[in-house]
């Protein structure tokens, strides 16, 4: 009875641990050596040192990647956090149709990112596409969405005939358009998040406002937002997380990444690098990269978490 | 602001927000209920309609494809009943010719058409299959894991569950090219196993369980090993009717998850009868790019499992997705 009192608990983990061990451990553990190996297809490889990470370094294609990536982040995560919150204090205000409405807004999160950036693609279609429609009723012509190369910010200068530096000119419109695809896809999720910790708020400390009679728009600012921040550092660590693993929208939804590279973003660097053109070795060095900055990011955003945390 | 007025301003902006959400879902299915020439010609945004002339001359009326406008007269071929050309160049008056729209016409020949154009019933199939057997490991591996993590003291637990949340936190793309490497030195590439065997743990689904047992009162348990009833016949006999509604829980997620996942089989597979559904419908995105209509077709009929999945347990699903957005 005690010996197997001893043995069982392991048993039980056993089955997790081994596959877990195998298929996760394993392989990250290996990631972190693939990038000095140069990998045949034959899959033999030879030590290289840091050749693979030196000739990263200096390739321009990579650092657009980069480029976009960033562009890419720095618009989803915002609008991911702002109308999530938004459409929370909304919803939190209403008794009647409420879960009508958590429905409409969770239901892009539940459906595939394929079949979704395949109609998307077609909303972003230049001839006959929704969006085109729709700005077409609205008077403002047609644009070439997923085709368009330039940058949003030229695009807007371009209407009072400005011309600005290059690095200026912001994300690709066609870059835009996936990044509106991606805000679309995980507004739901984030909305739900918001509304459990807006629900988690005392109820007293909104009356004592109305007391004091604090309009609704103050106590928004002076009592909503710091009071959910818990859960904004959350929606902000794992926005950030996953929006630099976007990759189906891209294979879907561009022709490799294009135009001109701008919506190449770097998993999809890694995927084109290792399975196109068959260079594991330099893929994995990719991989390792953005691990490191994932790594980086989490935990200062842990170290900036215990220093607001109210 | 008075209180009528305020409350409808919140419901007019949750239905403004609303249908943008669902507008893209809206349009696909329209879409897909539409031939290719209507869609091209733009004119039916969101209702499928048929438009055709005909020429009523008094005594007969008969399907028309209008070749000229002259002003008084027009140049006409003449269709059959089968909407065949039957007389061609034909010179009519114009008042006679009268313009027809039906509205709505739908045209359901498209998930046909679709359907038929690349085996999505086999897809259906290896995803169903990919999907329920990763389903049965992870419910298992999970069930036990979380029963020793919760309920049972043992050396090595703090570090055991420390690898798992790491393990968690690792995305995808990270490892991706190094499990290609594994099971390709596992010779398990192409195969069903690369799809199920390492998607039969999930980091996620042990937490919720040992979240679950931990809520169990202590007593219930204690009862039974009084009772000398062995671990597991606990675990079979007091536990799991206790959890059918986290195991329902975790099941739907697992199935969501499974049923989405495009990026592993994509690179782990390469044989046309291999293909789960998102990556049969990722190549027909390649093969039918001009035919939006079949695409949008392909895309609805992908999601309508999901769909009915999602509406059967969206309580639940809301639930428990706000749950692990909560720090507790």
């Amino acid at each position: 009875m005690k010996t197997q009192w001893k043995i069982s608990p392991y048993l039980y983990v056993l089955p997790a641990l081994l596959l877990l061990f195998l298929f996760r451990t394993i392989p990250v553990i290996m990631s972190l050596v693939i990038g000095f190996f140069e990998w045949e297809i034959t899959g033999s490889g030879s030590f290289i040192g840091v050749k693979n990470y030196s000739t990263m370094f200096a390739d321009e294609v990579f650092w657009q990647s980069i480029t976009n990536t960033i562009w890419f982040v720095l618009f989803v995560v915002p609008a991911s956090i702002v109308f999530p919150l938004l459409f929370a204090s909304l919803l939190n205000q209403i008794k009647r149709l409420k879960s009508l409405f958590r429905i409409m807004y969770f239901l892009p999160f539940v459906t595939s990112m394929v079949a979704v950036s395949i109609v998307w693609k077609i909303i972003f279609a230049e001839k006959a596409g929704l969006a085109n429609t729709m700005l077409g009723i609205v008077g403002i012509a047609p644009q070439k969405w997923l085709a368009e190369s330039t940058g949003i910010f030229q695009l807007l200068a371009n209407t009072v005939n400005l011309q600005l530096p290059t690095w200026m000119a912001g994300p690709s419109l066609a870059l835009v358009s996936i990044i509106i695809v991606t805000i679309w896809k995980g507004l739901g999720y984030n909305t739900i998040i918001y509304l459990a910790g807006l629900q988690n708020i005392p109820k007293d400390y909104y009356e004592a406002a109305d007391i004091d009679g604090a309009s609704k728009f103050k106590q928004f600012f002076k009592l909503t937002i710091p009071l959910v921040s818990p859960t904004t550092f959350y929606v902000l660590l794992m926005t950030t997380i996953t929006s630099f693993q976007a990759f189906s929208q891209v294979y879907l939804m561009t022709d490799k990444g294009g135009p001109l590279n701008t919506t190449k973003l770097i998993v999809y660097y890694i995927y084109e690098r290792g399975f196109d053109a068959l260079d594991m070795g330099y893929a994995s060095a990719v991989a390792l990269f953005l691990f490191i900055i994932l790594l980086l990011l989490t935990i200062l955003q842990r170290r900036l978490e215990r220093h607001v945390h109210y | 602001m008075t209180n009528t007025l305020r409350m409808s301003t919140i419901y007019f902006l949750l239905t403004i927000f609303g249908l943008f959400m669902i507008l893209p879902f809206i349009w696909m299915i329209s879409t897909s209920l539409m031939t290719q020439s209507e869609f091209n010609k733009n004119e039916a945004i969101f209702i499928p309609k048929e438009q055709y002339h005909v020429w009523e001359d008094g005594t007969q009326s008969q399907r028309i494809l209008v070749v000229m406008d002259k002003g008084d007269s027009t140049v006409v071929h003449v269709l059959n009943k089968e909407l065949k050309i039957e007389q061609e160049y034909l010179s009519i008056p114009s008042n006679q010719i009268k313009e027809v729209i039906k509205k709505p016409s739908l045209s359901w020949e498209n998930f046909k058409k679709a359907f038929n154009k690349v085996p999505f019933g086999i897809y259906f199939a290896n995803t169903l299959y990919v999907s329920f057997s990763s389903l049965i490991g992870v419910l298992l591996t999970s069930f036990l894991a979380a029963y020793a993590l919760a309920r049972m003291e043992f050396k090595g637990k703090n570090f055991i569950f420390l690898l798992f949340i790491s393990m968690m936190m690792v995305p995808e793309p990270i490892y991706l090219i190094s499990s290609y490497m594994l099971l390709d030195k596992l010779s398990w590439l192409d195969t069903y196993k690369a799809l199920i065997v390492p998607w039969c743990v999930n980091v996620f689904t042990i937490f919720l369980f040992r979240q679950h047992f931990k809520s169990l009162p202590k007593e219930l348990f204690d009862a039974a090993m009084i009772d000398g009833a062995s671990t597991f016949g606990m675990l079979w006999r007091i536990i799991l009717p206790l959890s059918k509604p986290i195991i329902a829980t975790a099941s739907v997620f697992s199935l969501i998850g499974s049923w989405n996942s495009f990026m592993w089989p994509l690179v782990m597979t390469n044989r046309p009868e291999l293909r789960v559904l998102q990556v049969g419908l990722s190549y027909f995105n390649q093969e039918a790019s001009t035919q939006t209509t079949l695409l949008m077709a392909a895309s609805t009929f992908s999601i309508v499992p999901i769909l009915i999945l999602f509406f059967l347990a969206q309580k639940q699903i809301i639930a428990s997705a706000a749950k692990t957005g909560m720090k507790d």
